[in-house]
Formats: C-alpha cells, structure tokens, sequence
C-alpha cells in the first residue's frame, strides 16, 4: 500500500513539471514574453526594468529555473489589473469556486442516484424512458446554452431566482458561504444545476448500468433467497457494488467541474476563480492566468492522486491485490 | 410429514421470441428428512422449478399455474412480505456457482449475520456466535478468522461450504440446492455432499438437490424426479428408478453414465438435441429423440404409475418400440 | 480447398456490398436516419447560406441599424420578412445563423480532420516504435486524457491568442490524444495477427503493411471516434467563442453569435441567443445520434 502511494505521488511531481514547462514555454517561447508578462501600458524604461527584474536577457535555461523558483514560493507576478499578487487573487476567488463545485456533485449525487437507480430497477416503465432520453440531452447540450436557457426561463420570464451574482453570505462552523442564507441559496442554486447538468446524467448513467448488471448476478438473488427486505438488498448489497465505480469517476469530475465552472461563472456571474481566468484573459492579465493554469493543473493532479488512493481503499479486491504485490 | 407437495406446476417465460414454457406441469412431494433428487439436462426447467418453490423468478417469468403447499400452506400468490418471511428462515436455498453467490464487497460475517437478523430478533452479539458456530458446523477451520474476510479470499469449495451455512442459519425445514456442486473440484464435490446430507439429517431439514449428474445423487436421494422439457418424466425412489427406469429418457440418461460394475460395455448415448424450448413439437417432447417413439407419442403422455409410487409420463413404459 | 475457392465462395455468399450492408443496418434507427437527414440539411443549408439568405449579414451595405433587435416575423426596413428576427446590430437573424453555421461546422471539421490525421500519425509511431518511445508518447496521452478537453483549450488560448487558425489549434490539442490512443490500440491488435505476420514474412515493407493492412482495420473505431469528436470541437469551439476567448467578432459563429445576444437576453429579447443556440444544439445532438449508431453498426464487438 505505501509502496502504490510512494509511486503514486512520484507520478504526480512528474505531471505537475511537466505541466509548469508545458505553460512556461508557452508563454515564454511560442508567446512573446514581453508582449504577455508586461503590462502593455507601461513605458520603454519600465519594460527594460520588468525585462531585467524577470531575468528575461538570461538564457532559457535560467529563465526556467527563476519560473520554477517563483512558482515553487507562490510568487507568479502581480496582476495588472489589480496590482495584487497573482496567487493571492486567484486563492481569494477559489472559496467561491469550490462551494459552487461541492454543491453541484451534491445535486449530481441526491438527483443522480435516486433516477439512476429508478431507471435501472424499472427499465420499461415510461418514467425511466424519459430519465433516460433526458440524460442523453444532459450529454449533448452545451452546458452555457442550457444556463443561458436558464436565466431566461427562471430569471427573466419567470422572476424566481436571481440571475446574477453570489447573494449573500454567512459565517457558520467557521465557513463562509452563501449556503447559510436564503438569498445566498437563491442565488446559489441556479450556477451550481447548471455545472451538475452534465454530472448529474453521468451518474445517472452509470448507476442505471450498474444496477443493470447487478441484478442479474447471483449474489443479488442470494441475498433475495436470504429473505432479506428489498430496502436491504439494494441499500447494501447492490449500493455497495455500484458505488465504486460511482464514487471514482465522480472524484476524477470534481476536477472537471472546476474546470468546467469557467463557463458557468462566466453565465451567471459568479465570482469564483474560473470567472476570473476570463476577466484576466480578456484583459489580458497574464500573470493571473499563468498561475490560474499551475493551479488547476495541481489540482487535478491532487485529484486523480486521491481517486486513486481512495479508490484501492473502497474496493477490497484492489486493496488486497496490492497487498500481495 | 409431508413438508412440500408441488402439484401442475406451471413457469413461463414471457419473452419477446415467444412463451417458453420452462417449467410446464410438475408434481412431487418430499418429507421430513428426506433427499429427493431433481434430475434433467440443462434447459430441462429444474432450476426454474427451485426458483419457483422460493418465489424468486425474475421477469419475464412468471408462475401461471399449479399449486405449491409448504407445510400445508400454498405460496402461489403468497403475498411478497410472506414470501420474504419464509425465504432464508423456513426455506433457504444454495446456488450453483460459489464464487458468485457472495457479495464480493461485504465481509463473511457480514453477510451472515443479516441473513439471521432478517428473520430473528437477537442481538447482533448473538448473531455474530451463531454464524460462527455455523461456520464451524460446515467444517470450516478458525471460523472467527474466516468471518472477518472477504468472499474473494476463500477458496471455491469454502465459499460453497460459508452458504450452506448461510442456508442453515435459520433452520430451515425445507433446502433448495441447485447444482451446489457442479462448479467444484471432484474431491471437493464429495465433501460438500457429505456435509450438506449430514446437516440435512441432523436437522430433519428437507433438501430438493437439483442437478444433471444422475451419479451425485444416486448415492444421496431417497427419491429422484427426472425432468424433461419442463416435465417430470419419471419419478421414484431412487433404488428403483436406478435398476428399473421406464421412461426412455431415463433409460438413456443411466446409458450414458460410465459405470464401474459395467466397465468395458459401450457407453450409448440420447441421439440428437436438447428441445428448443421457444420451439417444442406437439406431443411427447422427447419423441424425436427416442427409440420407442410411435404415433400414439403425437398425444402428451398423460402420467401414469407404472406401480405404487413410481409414476412415469410415457406412452410405452414397458420398452414396447413401434418400429416406424 | 485452393485459394481460389474460398474466393468464389465468399462472393457468392455476399449478396450486397460491405457499403450496403453497413447502409442497411444504419436505417435501422429511425432515430438515426433523421438524425442523418437533418444533418444533411444542415450541412446543405450551410453551404447556400449566401444563395439562399435574404441579406449577407456581413455587407454593411445591406444591414441597417434600424432593424435592430426586431422580434421574429417583424418586416425588416428593405421589405423581407425576418422570420428569427434581427440581432443588435440589425442583422436578420436566419441569415447570420446560416453563416454562423458555416463557421462552426468548418472550424468543428477542420480541427476533427487534423487531430485524426496526427492522433493516427502519433498512434501508429507509438505503435510501431515500441519500448521507451511508446511509453513517452502513452504517458503523454494519458496525461493529457486526464485533464478536461475545455482546459487544455483554455491553457492553449491563453498561450495563442484568438481567432480562426488559433482556435483550431486548441481544439487539435485538445482531441489529438483520442485518436492516438484508439489507433494505437488496434494498431496492436492487428499486427499480432498472424496475417501481418505473413505479409511481413513476404518482405513487404511497414508502410506498405500500415497502409494496406493495419489502417483499413482502425477504420471502424476511427469515424465513430472522429464524428463524436467533430460534435464535441463544435460545442468546445462555441464554449469558448461565447467566452469571448474564442473567434472574433469577424469571424462570427454561432457561439460569437450566442454572445452578442448574451446583453440583450435580460430585457427579455431572447431571440438573439436562443435561435443560434437552436442551430447548434439541433446540430450537435444530431452529430452525436448518428455517432452513436455509426458505433453499433460498425462495432463488431456488439454484433450478435
């Protein structure tokens, strides 16, 4: 077990350097590195100084170890726009960010199980047809179309919810979030149904052909043939067999939703990190973007390093076949 | 005591293809303590007749018709909670394939413990001691160690040994086991016979053992059932059956098992296929394959005992072949 | 039996063409097969845009202000009738979402066609090369694979810049690596066979056994991948033009389009956003709907 995680980890420095020379070369060889990191409004004198002070008249080489050396101290430049550092901006618009992500593979989970499930035990019935049908569409339609489609129909015409902004917030155990007002809600719910949309018919899916396949399995019977209440059979004997592979793509999605969450804060207005990667790209705000991009690179390594771990430890066949090796 | 007596039984399966009339007309009884064998080769509806006993038989399947009286009591439109009361704790059945039988994800105790908390109020301590000395009654050593594990950390004989025990938790009177021991070893196979026949008598359980092998339960039954496209064919005790089976199909099954008292004879063997069930010719369904086969065979045999409990659907019992 | 019986035989016993059998089992999806006549309209329709609209909605000669943001069916100021209405600038809406379609599908195809084109390149080398450079490049595809397709064009947005030529890049780097693991995949399978075995032993040179033999086999699995992908370059493409990080504003598609009418959907003129999202949606689902029987029928592993 502790030799897979070693590994594991090792795996994931590799990726999160791979990645840091991916975007620095990016900026700093295919883009014009004066034209990106420079604020195009500064003068002649100050481009020569920031030049110097980003060791921009070193070799490439040296260029790269000053990036790294930045990035490993959190330092990724200040941003133009707001003259803060680039880190401290993007860390104060993450709460936001993950709230609205959590809240969503909630929505994805509570609305997700329950059709998946209703779908799989009762294929024929109509209702699981049209469960069905809507999760395809859940898969094709592009997610800012079906907010757009949301505002008009929730905001505009029908005057429920807020369409715009956070709303909101409180402090509650220590958490602030928009969860513990009404208003906060109200503006929450929108955004965050939005980005489930397509999560919510992945697990939908997935737990629809897992019950599928469960049911015919001879352990299902048995424990039927053990006379134990329907309520049992699926709750343990079925859920504990589904959830594993629920649980793991769902993990790997929480990165993608982060991702993901670009588009829906861009909708809706929502000031979280991805809201602000595209207010710095339009602004062409570079340093934000450069460490916008290291860190949801981190992220996703992080992420797929826990699905991984968590996974060898839900699944007792994985854990023990580790065990062996 | 007669603990059950199936009578017309009647299972179709409603498929898009067609009806399958996999279980079409069967009777037995069986007694306290008694072993009755339920022959036939795959597709010959003895599974489905288990099924049926427990009321576990999944769409499209459905029982249309007979009656089956367990202790008296008729569980044909029994009601889903009464069902769910007598299955696992008067009725408990064991399937064919160990390795699939137990939820891979939840643990040995687990799994037995709410086998017995499903039908008995006692606490989860008492539950725990009495699945392990179930465990033990099965021959399994160290049984605490066994109930912490996982069903993938058992061999195939083990696992088939924790659902016997599973299935005699609750002192069932009545055992349904299908095929128990065709996924196992040969050597295996013997000792789950043995403790399975040895509970069976200790307890004055009654167990239904369904299976192909005429040879397994040659030595186990008291009474055999041999089935054939959804009918039984033959039945009696098992002696009898044996040295003087009536039926062509039985004749031709007993043929084709090799037999140490007639070492060096020819084996024969049933010409043709097992019926297609969606597809079944009028008449008797073995008539294609059998040698005794005339025109009265176009007409279902009705059953008929050729003497006192040994009846016998067949047209020609006594081996009178019509030459066609 | 000689060779040649074999061959007769086989001719014999195939009545229809490999084409018509494939055709056949198509339609067996009504779903599908209008899924297929809508797309081919779509397409049609697309490619007329300029003979078939009332106004070229990039002529400023022929736009006039005036008709600014008309709800459908209202009489544009030169005597048509805008049936989807105008946008802002007073543009007839069925006409710059027909030229909007234009640029979405040829930048969607463009950026399939090359992804395909080097995914199969890189996959077959991965293939072929084998030992440390085939683990490089499957490292690369699996951590590429690992990161959302939306974020790997973001990163590649951030790095070019906007426009045409750009987005396709983005969008090429963001699905080369399905391709490249697919093909590989095969490429595999297919030269564990014995048959490939023969044709090397006969001296045939590997680009002769690539091209002849393992690249017809990674056909099936490459047009089911390459529609999928197509749909998906559409909807990535519009995601990132209505982000405003996409095509500029002279390279209207209709994720440019969805944008512009972004302001005016608070004051209720849902017109402006909503047609254009119609078309898209309309054509991304019917791209995927004939993906997804194009795998049932060409996927040998789900035949009966």
């Amino acid at each position: 077990m502790t030799v897979f995680i070693i590994r594991r980890l090792l795996q994931a420095i590799v990726v999160v350097f791979l990645m840091s020379l991916i975007v620095f070369f990016g900026v700093n060889v295919i883009g014009d590195p004066v034209d990106m990191l420079i604020n195009p409004e500064a003068d002649q004198a100050e481009i020569e100084r920031t030049i110097r002070a980003l060791g921009l008249d070193k070799p490439i080489h040296e260029q790269y170890l000053f990036f790294l050396k930045g990035v490993a101290s959190g330092d990724f430049g200040k941003s133009f726009i707001f003259g803060e550092p680039a880190l401290k901006l993007i860390l104060h618009h993450m709460p936001a960010t993950i709230e609205l992500a959590l809240v969503s593979l909630v929505m994805a989970i509570v609305l997700g199980i329950p059709l998946g499930l209703y779908a799989g035990l009762f294929p024929d019935q109509r209702i699981s047809r049209a469960i069905m049908a809507g999760s395809i569409l859940g898969f094709s339609l592009p997610t800012f179309w079906v907010g757009l489609m949301m505002i008009m129909l929730f905001a505009v015409y029908l005057g429920w919810l807020p369409s715009t902004g956070r709303g909101d917030m409180a402090e509650f155990l220590g958490i602030r979030s928009s969860l513990w007002t009404r208003d906060g809600l109200s503006h929450l719910f929108m955004p965050a149904l939005n980005l489930a949309l397509t999560n919510i018919s992945l697990v939908i899916r997935l737990t629809r052909a897992g019950v599928r396949e469960a049911m015919h399995q001879d352990y299902i019977k048995f424990a039927r043939a053990k006379g134990l209440t329907t309520r049992r059979v699926v709750g343990v004997h079925l859920m504990k067999n589904i959830l594993i592979p629920i649980v793991t793509v769902l993990g790997l999605e929480f990165g993608n939703l982060l991702a993901f969450s670009v588009v829906t804060e861009t909708i809706f207005a929502w000031p979280g990190m991805g809201k602000l990667l595209i207010d710095s790209l339009l602004q062409l705000d570079r340093p934000v973007v450069v460490a916008y991009l290291m860190i949801i690179v981190l992220f996703f390594v992080i992420i797929n390093l826990v699905v991984d771990i968590l996974y060898s430890v839900l699944d007792p066949r994985v854990r023990l076949r580790d065990q062996g090796t | 005591m007669t603990v059950l007596s199936v009578e017309g039984l009647q299972t179709h399966f409603f498929t898009r293809a067609g009806v399958v009339k996999a279980v079409d007309g069967v009777d037995f009884a069986i007694e306290r303590g008694k072993v009755m064998g339920l022959v036939g080769e795959s597709g010959s509806g003895k599974s489905v007749t288990g099924f049926s006993i427990i009321g576990l038989v999944d769409p499209p399947g459905r029982v249309v018709g007979g009656s089956i009286r367990f202790q008296g009591e008729e569980l044909i439109g029994a009601s889903d909670r009464r069902m769910r009361e007598l299955r696992g704790s008067k009725v408990a059945m064991i399937f064919q394939d160990p390795m699939m039988t137990l939820n891979p994800v939840l643990r040995i105790d687990t799994q037995m413990i709410e086998a017995i908390l499903a039908h008995r109020d006692v606490p989860k301590r008492e539950a725990w001691a009495q699945a392990r000395d179930g465990l033990a009654q099965v021959g399994i050593p160290s049984p605490e160690e066994r109930l912490r594990a996982y069903p993938h950390q058992l061999s195939g004989g083990m696992r088939q040994r924790v659902a016997i025990a599973i299935a005699f938790l609750n002192n069932p009177d009545l055992i349904v086991a299908d095929e128990p021991t065709t996924a196992l070893d040969v050597t295996i196979q013997a000792q789950i016979i043995h403790v399975a026949q040895m509970l069976c008598r200790a307890r004055g359980a009654a167990l239904i053992w369904i299976t192909h092998d005429l040879a397994v339960v040659a030595g186990l039954a008291d009474r055999i059932s041999v089935m054939y496209a959804g009918r039984v064919v033959e039945a009696g005790p098992t002696d009898d059956v044996i040295d003087h089976p009536r039926h062509p199909y039985t004749v031709g099954l007993l043929g084709s098992v090799p037999s140490a008292n007639r070492r060096g004879e020819k084996l024969t063997q049933i010409p043709g296929m097992t019926p297609n069930m969606l597809d079944l010719p009028p008449g008797c369904a073995f008539r294609e394959r059998c040698p005794r086969a005339s025109d009265a065979c176009l007409t279902v045999p009705q059953i008929t005992a050729a003497e006192a409990g040994h009846p016998i659907r067949c047209h020609h019992p006594h081996g009178a072949a019509v030459p066609a | 039996m000689s060779a040649g019986d074999i061959e007769t035989t086989a001719v014999e016993a195939r009545v229809e063409t490999p084409f018509q059998r494939f055709w056949s089992e198509f339609r067996e999806s009504t779903i599908a097969l209008i899924a297929l006549i809508v797309l081919a309209l779509i397409v049609l329709l697309a490619v007329l845009a300029p003979w078939i609209t009332p106004q070229d909605p990039y002529d400023l000669a022929q736009v006039d202000v005036l008709d600014g943001k008309l709800p459908p069916g209202s009489e544009a100021f030169t005597g048509y009738t805008m049936w989807l209405g105008s946008d802002g600038a007073g543009r007839d809406l069925y006409s710059a979402i027909l030229y909007g379609l234009r640029i979405s599908l040829m930048v969607g195809m463009a950026s399939g066609v090359l992804a395909l084109i080097i995914g199969t390149a890189i996959g077959l080398v991965a293939a072929y090369a084998g030992g440390r450079t085939e683990t490089l490049i499957m490292r690369a595809v699996d951590i590429q694979l690992s990161f959302p397709a939306v974020l790997i064009a973001l990163m590649l947005v951030a790095i070019l810049g906007r426009g045409i030529d750009k987005i396709i890049i983005a969008l090429v780097a963001a699905q080369w690596a399905y391709y490249a693991r697919t093909v590989r995949g095969t490429a595999l399978v297919e030269s564990a066979k014995e048959y490939i075995e023969a044709a090397r032993c006969l001296g045939l040179s590997h680009t002769r056994v690539v091209f002849r033999h393992v690249l017809p086999n990674c056909m099936a699995p490459l047009i089911v991948i390459g529609t999928v992908q197509t749909a998906s370059a559409i909807a990535l493409e519009s995601t990132l033009s209505f982000l405003g990080v996409g095509l500029r504003q002279t390279e209207p598609s209709l994720g440019v389009l969805i944008s512009n009418g972004f302001e005016y959907m608070m004051s209720g003129r849902y017109w402006i956003s909503f047609f254009p999202g119609l078309a898209l949606l309309v054509t991304i689902v019917s791209i995927n709907l004939v993906g997804d029987q194009l795998r049932d029928v060409l996927n040998p592993r789900l035949k009966r």
